[in-house]
């Protein structure tokens, strides 16, 4: 596995709503690299404060060398990411962990809440590009409200993958959450659930999952400082008390396999 | 035609450590550097001077539960807690990696008796491709109600005693910079037989939030790193190296060759690389560059003529 370290030039500035915005960089290396459900780490300004990277689901890649993240406005460090202007540099650390296992035979339903839609993007498109058949796959996105979901749905709806949408207000889509979508849909036996947003929707997708016995692939967050397995800052309890390192173990895992207290 | 410079492309870098001899003075520092091998994509390993891994304990440490780390103001703290594979799974399944990688590796233990790091050395110092090794003294001495050895000067010689009497290895002590008196300590380890000291560890600190009302670490307290220390390591490292005859091994904040320079004027003959890995995985290659044209810029013979040079009148 190859990381490289680019001074991204970035091409386009997206400001999708107050607080979300797709940043589209320039990066040769990372863009060819990448497979879905793997990160980066960006600098997010020139000084020393604030002093770590931040890291980010990569959201898609192109031919052209490209590659988009999705980012809500949390903090500091976005914040200052918020305020980058196109034509400028931001150095770019990746593509880093281990991203989706995806089984050409079986079928997939994705289900991405919140800023969580972002690695479904990549994962969606890889999904179209190695099976024949996606008639049996679906995809579930979530979000707050209709600006925060509406302007993501382009890219999805490029795909020949079925997509559904819930937002919690109701102003588009089904009035709920993804996981009450989930419920109302019968998942085929030999499917895989990809998932991957706030810890206590991907916790009730996992126990649906379980209680059908599917499989559930699950992208986590944990804070980081290297993202690449050298400061071991980034550990969460998996199964049987033991630790895993969410940069290097992860970020993607069998549901299975953590410790989700249910 | 372009006249080329007349200047020497390789200048003199050697620096030397006990009787290991380094080909230019920048380390990795132990915690921040894996196992050499996640970096090895990144960086030239074989351009460091040396490599110093992950502390080893002699079995294997869970470490501390999440959120071991959080950043501060131009720093970071951690309680990662030790983490490690345990030396024997270290020597089958590490170090043979770091036999080919050609260049100085120096390992770091710790332990929580004065028998637990004899154990370690008496293991590491007949491994082929340990180059020498670093004591982290900051870890509590369990049979001694908890004191960290490297809090008080006789508990800190006698692990330094220990540990020579049982390797033929170059012996560089790690000093914790949670203490009266620094000096105090380099003194006595040297007395005690060691070949070099390392300074500074981390300080220690935490952090707190505010809406939860919870400390920001499971650990509660942790240690600070990064360039929020620099200022006070460059003052142990003067002070220490004015202090002790053998060498001292700046640490603490280094991100660029200045700092690192700045580190050999305050005295220090070497230094490590420690967080600034985290945000610039090619950051000690990149110093070693740095140096490399200090040295050639200014025209010096070697870069030991840094060392100890500040001007204080
Ligand atoms: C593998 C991975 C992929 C990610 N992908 C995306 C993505 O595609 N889009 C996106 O918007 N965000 C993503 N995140 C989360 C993102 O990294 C954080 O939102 C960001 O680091 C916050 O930085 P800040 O300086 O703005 O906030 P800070 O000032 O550092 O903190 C603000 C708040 O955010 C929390 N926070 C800080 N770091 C993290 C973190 N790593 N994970 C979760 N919460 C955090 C803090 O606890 C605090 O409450 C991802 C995180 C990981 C680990
Ligand atoms: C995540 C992390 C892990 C560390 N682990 C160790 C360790 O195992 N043994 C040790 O002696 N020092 C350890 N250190 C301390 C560093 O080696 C170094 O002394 C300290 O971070 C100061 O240097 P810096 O400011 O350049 O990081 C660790 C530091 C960090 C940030
Ligand atoms: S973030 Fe450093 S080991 Fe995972």
């Amino acid at each position: 596995m190859s990381q490289y370290q680019e001074n991204a030039t970035i091409i386009r500035f997206e400001q999708l709503t107050d607080t979300n915005i797709r940043l589209t960089l320039q990066t040769e290396e990372i863009a060819a690299a990448a497979k879905p459900g793997q990160f980066v780490m960006i600098r997010t300004g020139k000084s020393k404060d604030p002093l770590l990277r931040r890291p980010f689901s990569i959201h898609q890649t192109s031919s052209s060398g490209r590659i988009q993240i999705l980012f809500k406005v949390t903090g500091r460090g976005t914040a200052l990411l918020a305020h980058c202007k196109e034509g400028e540099t931001l150095s770019v650390f990746g593509p880093l962990g281990h991203g989706f296992h995806i089984d050409p035979a079986k079928a997939a339903c994705l289900i991405g809440g919140g800023m969580g839609v972002a690695p479904m993007l990549f994962l969606a498109k890889r999904i179209c590009q190695m099976k024949k058949d996606t008639d049996t796959d679906l995809i579930i996105l979530g979000g707050r409200n209709r600006s925060e979901i509406e302007p993501l749905l382009a890219d999805f709806h490029f795909l020949d993958i079925g997509v559904m949408v819930a937002t919690d207000d109701g102003s588009y889509g089904r009035h709920g959450l993804v996981t009450d979508v989930m419920k109302t849909i019968s998942l085929p036996d030999n499917c895989t659930v990809y998932t991957c947003g706030p810890h206590l929707m991907m916790k009730e997708v996992f126990r649906q999952c379980r209680k059908k016995k599917i499989e559930c692939q699950v992208s986590v967050e944990s804070v980081m400082a290297c993202g690449m397995g050298a400061c071991l800052g980034c550990n969460m309890v998996a199964k049987n008390s033991r630790y895993v390192h969410v940069c290097s173990d992860g970020p993607v895992f069998n549901a299975e396999d953590l410790e989700w207290n249910l | 035609m372009e006249f080329v410079e007349d200047r020497d492309p390789f200048p003199d870098l050697r620096v030397k450590i006990g009787t290991l001899e380094l080909q230019n003075p920048v380390l990795t520092a132990s915690g921040t550097f894996g196992y050499a091998r996640e970096f090895a994509n990144l960086v030239n390993l074989y351009r460091l001077g040396g490599v110093v891994v992950k502390g080893i304990s002699l079995f294997p440490r869970p470490g501390n539960p999440p959120p071991r780390i959080i950043e501060t103001s131009c720093g970071m703290l951690n309680a990662i807690g030790l983490e490690n594979v345990g030396v024997d799974r270290f020597i089958t399944e590490k170090m043979p990696y770091l036999l080919g990688i050609d260049t100085p590796v120096i390992v770091n233990i710790l332990g929580d008796s004065i028998e637990e790091y004899k154990h370690l050395t008496e293991k590491l110092t007949v491994v082929p491709g340990v180059s020498a090794i670093e004591v982290n003294i900051s870890c509590p001495n369990v049979k001694k109600g908890g004191v960290a050895f490297g809090s008080d000067p006789d508990m800190a010689a006698a692990v330094t005693s220990v540990v020579k009497e049982n390797t033929h290895l170059p012996v560089i002590v790690k000093l914790s910079p949670n203490v009266t008196d620094i000096s105090q300590i380099a003194w006595a380890v040297q007395q005690a037989g060691a070949d070099a000291v390392s300074l500074i560890n981390t300080l220690v600190g935490m952090a707190v939030d505010l809406k939860t009302k919870r400390p920001r670490l499971a650990n509660i307290i942790g240690g600070l790193s990064g360039p929020a220390i620099k200022p006070v390591a460059l003052r142990m490292v003067y002070q220490v190296a004015r202090s002790v005859s053998i060498p001292v091994i700046g640490i603490g904040g280094i991100e660029t060759a200045e700092d690192a320079l700045e580190f050999m004027l305050a005295g220090a003959t070497a230094v490590q690389i420690g967080t600034a890995n985290f945000i610039n995985p090619r950051a000690s290659e990149e110093v070693v560059e740095g140096i490399t044209d200090y040295v050639i810029r200014e025209k010096l013979h070697s870069v030991r003529e840094m060392i100890g040079a500040l001007d204080t009148e």
